[in-house]
């Protein structure tokens, strides 16, 4: 097994969410998630997943019925005490089913979270970042030619890769993903799989994924949850070879879930 | 069996509808086509003249006088209706929706267009008109801008509701994505929000119009029953729908004719507003 990096990016301690007093959809989660490195999140519907890493970049804050209780530190610094927007813009963020903004060309997609929060940008600076996200994300010599289309009349796969470029134009230090090729054909999941195992040099990256064959191809790491508990994390290979806990264990080999 | 006879029922009944339709729309031809035959088409809809003919002077009638009426006043009630019914929308339909005090706001805003137009009317005659006299505004306190202003709240519900409608159309996972990137609540609404629904907005406002321009009974109390172009807002005048509730009762003739003429543009002018509302809400909605 290679040796790999252990440099703590993000780490969650004691971490508990819950939308209904006393019921915990996320109980007294603590882990360190580690730089350069993929770690996925898996468990049975409603075990939490989502949940948990919508907790970090505290998009549960839009639903003001939400408890949060613990401690979310990346690279140091005090997520649930810092202001949300600039969490946000440290912590991005690709969601399940891909949103690009319909209103916007494909260019300004890429730029929409310098021009939601009205910052002002030279046309070279704003060339240069459309450019360089959009070719780490695959999508450059796609639709090079077609900038100033409506991001909506894309592929879902190009699509979702607009979303992952949109994310990635603000530099964040950690990509957040629920279940981001749950709405797409295998082709696309396959590229969008192949693009995040090259993307971790350059961001860390958390997600959450239904389909276990996916996070043994690409995740380092590995979490599995249920019933709002961490119940084992450890590198993927440990994990799906020699799991530690009996749960872990019935839902790889699909007995529940 | 039953099924056939149900769906034969269904059908004589939407035929009916469509019946009564085209029996209007024929009555209204019929009885316009003196006035048209006298004045010319075109004639009649760009005349501004309306002499009822008593003693010498000979009768002349064409609607280019209170098709300017309505042009003026709904216009106007439609700008004077925005900076109140847009921010109730984005009120009900995001800011606070959901809570308590939206379905409160919604459900009043509901309300006022329940109200019957002649209670509006009378509320401008007793309330309004004195208000505007005593700003000095108008001697009499009747006209353009009186009619507006209660034509303006008249159709802030209207515009309000439907346009809430479509500001909660805007897909959830398209404000995440938006506060995903940092934006705050205002930039989510100013950047994602408003785009989004501006082309469903702006036919709430077209819809809005229509009943603007139909509107009869507040601004026929309000408008001053002068049978020319208003040179003013301050100024007296009619629309298409007040001309006629005003002098179809002692009108025949050629100057019934008229007055049908009239209605028959109206129905016209308001179905293709209608219409173009209809079409743009269709196609937003694609």
């Amino acid at each position: 097994m290679e040796n790999l990096n252990k440099t703590p990016i993000l780490s969650l301690k004691k971490l508990c969410v819950s939308y209904t007093p006393g019921k915990f959809a996320v109980n007294n989660v603590s882990a360190d998630i580690y730089e350069g490195l993929i770690t996925s999140v898996m468990g049975p519907s409603g075990c939490g997943k989502s949940t948990l890493i919508r907790a970090i970049n505290r998009m549960h804050e839009l639903y003001p019925d939400i408890r949060i209780s613990g401690n979310i530190e990346l690279k140091g610094r005090d997520l649930l005490h810092i202001n949300p927007s600039e969490v946000r813009r440290m912590a991005g963020m690709v969601f399940q089913r891909p949103n690009p903004f319909p209103t916007m060309s494909i260019y300004d997609n890429v730029l929409a979270g310098y021009k939601l929060i009205g910052i002002k940008q030279s046309r070279h600076e704003k060339d240069e970042l459309v450019e360089s996200s959009l070719k780490s994300v695959g999508l450059w010599d796609e639709v090079k030619d077609g900038l100033s289309k409506r991001g909506s009349f894309l592929s879902g796969g190009q699509q979702q890769r607009l979303c992952i470029a949109r994310a990635l134009a603000l530099k964040p230090d950690i990509l957040l993903m629920d279940e981001p090729t749950s709405a797409l054909d295998p082709i696309a999941t396959n590229l969008i799989e192949e693009l995040l195992v090259k993307l971790k040099k350059e961001v860390t990256i958390v997600i959450v994924t239904h389909n276990m064959t996916q996070a043994a191809r690409i995740s380092d790491y590995s979490m599995f949850m249920y019933l709002g508990e961490l119940v084992e994390y450890d590198r993927t290979e440990i994990m799906f070879t020699n799991p530690s806990d009996k749960r872990t264990e019935e839902y790889l080999t699909g007995k529940f879930g | 069996m039953s099924d056939k006879i149900f769906r034969s029922l269904l059908l004589v009944s939407a035929l009916i509808l469509l019946l009564i339709f085209a029996g209007m729309f024929f009555s209204l031809s019929k009885g316009a086509v003196p006035a048209f035959r006298e004045f010319g088409f075109f004639g009649f809809i760009f005349s501004d003249k309306w002499i009822s003919g008593t003693g010498q002077s000979t009768e002349q009638y064409g609607a280019l006088a209170f098709i300017a009426g309505t042009l003026m006043t709904s216009i106007l009630a439609l700008l004077i209706c925005l900076p109140f019914s847009l921010p109730v929308a984005f009120f009900v339909g995001e800011y606070f929706r959901g809570k308590k005090v939206a379905g409160v706001l919604g459900g009043i805003v509901d309300l006022l267009a329940g109200i019957p137009s002649i209670v509006y009317g009378l509320w401008g005659f007793y309330a309004l008109r004195p208000l505007i006299q005593s700003l000095g505004l108008s001697e009499q306190g009747f006209g353009v801008l009186t009619s507006s202003l209660v034509l303006a709240i008249m159709i802030i519900p209207y515009a309000a509701s439907l346009s809430a409608e479509f500001i909660r159309m805007v897909p959830q996972e398209l404000k995440e994505g938006a506060y995903s990137l940092g934006a705050t609540r205002a930039e989510v609404i100013r950047n994602i929000i408003f785009p989004t629904s501006f082309s469903g907005i702006f036919s709430a406002y077209v819809l809005a119009l229509g009943r603007a321009i139909g509107e009869t009974m507040a601004v026929t109390m309000l408008i001053g029953n002068t049978s020319r172009i208003p040179r003013g807002l301050m100024d007296t005048g009619n629309t298409m729908a007040s001309i006629i509730a005003n002098q179809f009762g002692e009108a025949d003739g050629l100057k019934l004719s008229s007055l049908i003429a009239i209605g028959l543009l109206l129905f016209l002018i308001t179905a293709i507003v209608n219409f173009l509302g209809r079409l743009m809400i269709k196609r937003h909605s694609v």
